[in-house]
């Protein structure tokens, strides 16, 4: 399986998900310059955290406008998996990949801890290694993770079972109903403000983010080698 | 100012204009002698930025040559951007620390943010990587709003250049004491790993070839920084904020990875960061140390606003800015690499052969000066010193125990001092886990990072305790290098070599010059003890406000090789059982402790002594058996004494309590600050072995599951008993409630 990592003007946890594509879980990854234009030869595309083009305008806004996020669109509506965290949830919002938007935290603060999230969904391609309301601990780092949406949008997010990860012991920053990431309709674009890959090794600390990237991997090689 | 409106050197002579800027009238004297003639307004500009104690260290010198910076590990000293330590396999450590005082006493968030800016490029300019960010800040203490703007604005500053860019702040230290409030401390420390084929250096060497300018454009910002961060801060010194620079985190991710691209080209010569006094000092440094001369015309300089003159420009300190040398005819090569990041990149100028620094703007030359004169030449002063009275009275002073009657009310308030108080209100905005090579997070004794694609980390702290070099400056100077050195063994490393920032009041007054100096002697000998030699740092001086010096501030960076991740350790107790060590003898000192600080509300008296022999044996031992396996939790004993570091041990433990028993008088034994000692866990099995490597080890209790902190005597007198949770929670919540409470 073949993962892209995109990497913006500013994304500066790309080598963090590079790596844990390669070291942790053994597939094959390479780094996307912003300004690509052709994704075709990827099974997955990854959105990794950071400041792209330093946030000045609204997070991820910017991003949005690079040539590589035609391709990103393109690559969701055929199916593939799509994974934006942090900075990355952010553009898949402003691409409209992904509905809400991510306000400031309710303590107009960054915020980098260890937080624990419980696993709301685990029917998604994303999140199938994990037990069904599971409590797992994922670092997050962040400014801006206060996750918003309408009413009308919400109450779509929970008819379809779009809610994949909620904050489990502390909202810290003031999320909508504790909403830690989402999944769209189709169920191939998940966006989260948690770091998994920041959770994949023990050197770390802890590796329950790994189980995020197995998921993808096994319905990748299930479908693959249904299709096969 | 227009070009027209600019003094002429006879203007400048007559009216003492370059007083303005800084400079005495022997210096001026001694320009006029170089040039054999009057230098122009801009020329006058490069001198006095150049010759300012910032730039030159021309106080400061005498007492920089005392530093021990020699070892077989050092590949690379004080002089150029940072120092570099080798970690073995081709690679080294790059590491350096620097202060931002004065900008952040006037504009905290800027002034802290482009510190952390400055110090990235001190890093990467070597062709580095940045790896990690350490900070040491001084405070007033947390009671007016003035000083509580400037603590979270230097936080804030510091976070939000360093998550940015996405380099993890992975530790650091904060104190808080009056003297401090009108002039706060923001050192700044950046480390980074190199192979040793990466190294560069700034240099403009090779005749012909071209001067390149990289990164954001030049404005009017921070003109003059330099000169300005030679001065004390007075209520005018808020008319100098436009000396501050405004800093652009993602303008640096930017050059950052461009740099880091051309460092892999054979086409590069040099490459320098304009840091202090921006152009100036990079041209002329870099030409200097090739024993060269640079030619640049400054039409060519990206420029953000319009009609700036060549003072400004050369003298401009705006961020984000590189000056490189390559050879000619590969210039294409290079300016490729800076447009694919959207960069400027442009050529301004040749090297040349005559040494002189040549400045071109509009066709004329309006500035002709010898670049040795600016980068080397500045005066050196031997400044007086004296013993100040205050010294001598308390080294008459006998060592006495502060007053103190509830030794458990005594803990909670100590725990409750911002100094020693849990810093997870700062911590918690700084992104220190990005790069996913944080081992070991802020909150124990030492950071470890590891170095991807290897079993080795690195481990790094930062350190000084101001009050007891205010006591006694060669005590306390002693006392900043091993605790700094006890931090990094605790975590399991091997002290590798320190950088220092020498933060200090005027020291045109000869008791703050003896400060300055003593402290030098204090700092030398520990780093010969430990063998942890100076390879770079920075000088600060003149931070005063009103006429009140700061404490002599030296703050000690120090980087450790953790040769096995297996070998990593932390402060906290790991599991019920284990036999807890006390190692080092306690005597009754107070002198610049925290319970002195808190029951007398001033601290007088001999600071505490050090026996550096004794230091180094004990760090060798312990290090031996953290490498050993036999360690199961190691923590240094510093501010607030036994008890604060006991209750520290237990507090990153979930479920788990500490029961010691201890013998002697109990405020001492309790609160003393003496030195060279440490709590250690080890697991029952291993306690033979343990006590084979540590002889002086004593068994003083154990690690219990019962979620308390009690310490009791051989008689079985209760000095303290509380819960974990009651210690802790006075410890986690005393800064976020100073911040809040109204004053």
């Amino acid at each position: 399986m073949k993962f892209a990592v995109i990497v913006f003007p500013g994304s500066n946890c790309d080598l963090d998900m590079y790596h844990a594509i390669k070291d942790e879980l053994g597939e094959e990854v390479e780094y996307v310059w912003h300004d690509e234009t052709d994704l075709s030869k990827f099974d997955a595309i990854l959105l990794p955290g950071g400041f792209s083009y330093g946030d000045y305008l609204r997070c991820g806004a910017m991003a949005n406008q690079s040539n590589v996020m035609s391709e990103v669109v393109k690559a969701a509506e055929a199916g593939k998996p799509v994974l934006g965290i942090c900075n990355g949830f952010q553009v898949l919002t402003e691409a409209g990949l992904l509905p809400g938007a991510l306000l400031r935290n309710k303590n107009l603060k960054f915020m980098c801890r260890t937080v624990d999230l419980q696993v709301v969904n685990n029917e998604t391609q994303f999140t199938s290694q994990y037990k069904k309301d599971e409590v797992i601990q994922i670092p997050i780092a962040h400014g801006e993770g206060n996750y918003y949406c309408d009413e009308e949008t919400l109450a779509s997010l929970k008819a379809n079972n779009q809610i994949v990860f909620t904050y489990a012991s502390e909202n810290p920053n003031g999320s909508l109903e504790d909403i830690a990431g989402i999944v769209n309709e189709k169920g191939n674009v998940l966006g989260m403000m948690p770091h998994p890959e920041r959770a994949s090794n023990d050197i770390m600390g802890g590796t329950d983010g790994l189980a995020l990237f197995k998921s993808i991997v096994k319905q990748w090689r299930e479908t693959h080698v249904n299709h096969a | 100012m227009s070009i027209m409106l600019e003094p002429n050197a006879e203007q400048i002579k007559e009216q003492k204009l370059y007083a303005q800027m800084g400079m005495s009238d022997e210096e001026f004297e001694m320009v006029e002698k170089i040039l054999g003639r009057l230098p122009n307004y801009t020329e006058t500009g490069l001198f006095s930025v150049m010759w300012s104690e910032h730039c030159s260290y021309k106080n400061s010198k005498p007492v920089l040559r005392k530093f021990p910076t020699k070892g077989p590990q050092v590949l690379q000293g004080p002089g150029e951007g940072a120092g570099i330590v080798d970690i073995g396999d081709g690679q080294a450590v790059v590491f350096k620390m620097e202060s931002h005082n004065h900008p952040s006493a006037i504009e905290p968030y800027q002034g802290a943010a482009t510190g952390v800016g400055g110090i990235i490029r001190d890093v990467f300019s070597m062709g580095a990587r940045p790896i990690a960010l350490l900070n040491s800040l001084r405070f007033g203490e947390l009671k007016t709003p003035r000083v509580k703007y400037l603590f979270e604005e230097v936080v804030a500053g510091i976070a939000g250049y360093g998550n940015c860019i996405g380099i993890p702040t992975v530790g650091g230290e904060i104190q808080f004491d009056d003297c401090y409030e009108g002039n706060p401390l923001v050192n700044a420390m950046c480390v980074g790993l190199i192979n040793h084929e990466d190294i560069q250096k700034g240099i403009a060497a090779g005749e012909g070839n071209t001067v390149l300018y990289a990164g954001a454009k030049t404005g009017r910002d921070g003109i003059h920084g330099a000169t300005f961060a030679s001065e004390e801060l007075t209520e005018a010194s808020e008319e100098k904020r436009p000396a501050v620079q405004v800093g652009d985190p993602f303008m640096e991710k930017l050059l950052l990875e461009a740099c880091l691209e051309v460092v892999k080209s054979d086409a590069l010569i040099g490459i320098q960061d304009m840091g202090a006094a921006g152009l100036t000092s990079s041209s002329a440094e870099m030409a200097s140390k090739a024993g060269h001369g640079v030619e640049m015309n400054l039409d060519f300089i990206p420029q953000r606003e319009t009609n700036m003159t060549a003072y400004e420009m050369m003298l401009s300190e705006s961020q984000e800015r590189m000056l490189i040398v390559v050879k000619k005819g590969r210039e294409e090569e290079i300016v490729k690499i800076f447009d694919k990041y959207g960069l400027d990149c442009v050529a301004v100028g040749v090297v040349t052969n005559d040494k002189m620094l040549r400045l071109i703007h509009n066709g004329e030359v309006v500035a002709n000066v010898p670049a040795d004169a600016l980068a080397e030449d500045a005066p050196v002063y031997y400044k007086p010193s004296s013993v100040p009275a205050y010294y001598t009275e308390f080294q008459a002073m006998e060592n006495v125990e502060p007053a103190v009657s509830d030794y458990k009310e005594t803990l909670l308030n100590l725990l409750q001092q911002p100094t020693i108080a849990s810093k997870e209100w700062v911590y918690d905005q700084y992104d220190y886990q990005v790069r996913t090579s944080t081992v070991v997070a802020p909150g124990s004794d030492a950071a470890v990072v590891r170095v991807r694609g290897t079993n080795k980390g690195l481990a790094m702290t930062t350190d000084c305790n101001s009050r007891y070099i205010y006591l006694d400056p060669v005590e306390g100077g002693k006392i900043a290098v091993a605790e700094a050195a006890r931090n990094v063994v605790c975590s399991g490393a091997k002290p590798l070599a320190i950088t220092d920032c020498l933060n200090f009041g005027n020291p045109e007054n000869p008791e703050i010059f003896w400060q300055l100096d003593q402290s030098a002697d204090g700092i030398s000998a520990a780093c010969l003890a430990l063998d942890a030699p100076v390879i770079g740092g920075n000088v600060s001086l003149y931070n005063e406000r009103s006429g009140v010096a700061v404490y002599p501030t030296p703050t000690i960076g120090l980087v450790g090789l953790v040769s096995d991740l297996a070998h990593v350790t932390t402060q906290s107790v790991k599991q019920a059982g284990d036999i807890m060590y006390m190692i080092g003898e306690t005597k009754t000192e107070f002198g610049g402790s925290e319970l002195q600080k808190f029951v007398e509300k001033r601290i007088f008296g001999k600071a505490p002594s050090i026996d550096l022999e004794v230091e180094a044996a004990r760090q060798t031992a312990l290090l031996l058996a953290i490498t050993s396996g036999l360690v199961q939790s190691a923590h240094d004993l510093a501010e607030g004494g036994f008890a604060v570091a006991l209750a520290e041990k237990a507090f990153g433990a979930k479920g788990l309590g500490v029961e010691v028993t201890i013998s002697g008088s109990a405020t001492t034994a309790l609160f003393s600050e003496s030195q060279s000692r440490f709590l250690v866990t080890v697991k029952a099995e291993n306690a033979a072995k343990f006590e084979e490597i540590l002889t002086d080890a004593v068994q003083i209790g154990t690690v219990t599951n019962t979620d308390k902190i009690i310490i009791t005597t051989e008689d079985g007198t209760e000095w303290i008993n509380g819960s974990v949770e009651e210690f802790r929670s006075a410890w986690k919540g005393a800064i976020p409630c100073l911040l809040k409470s109204e004053v």
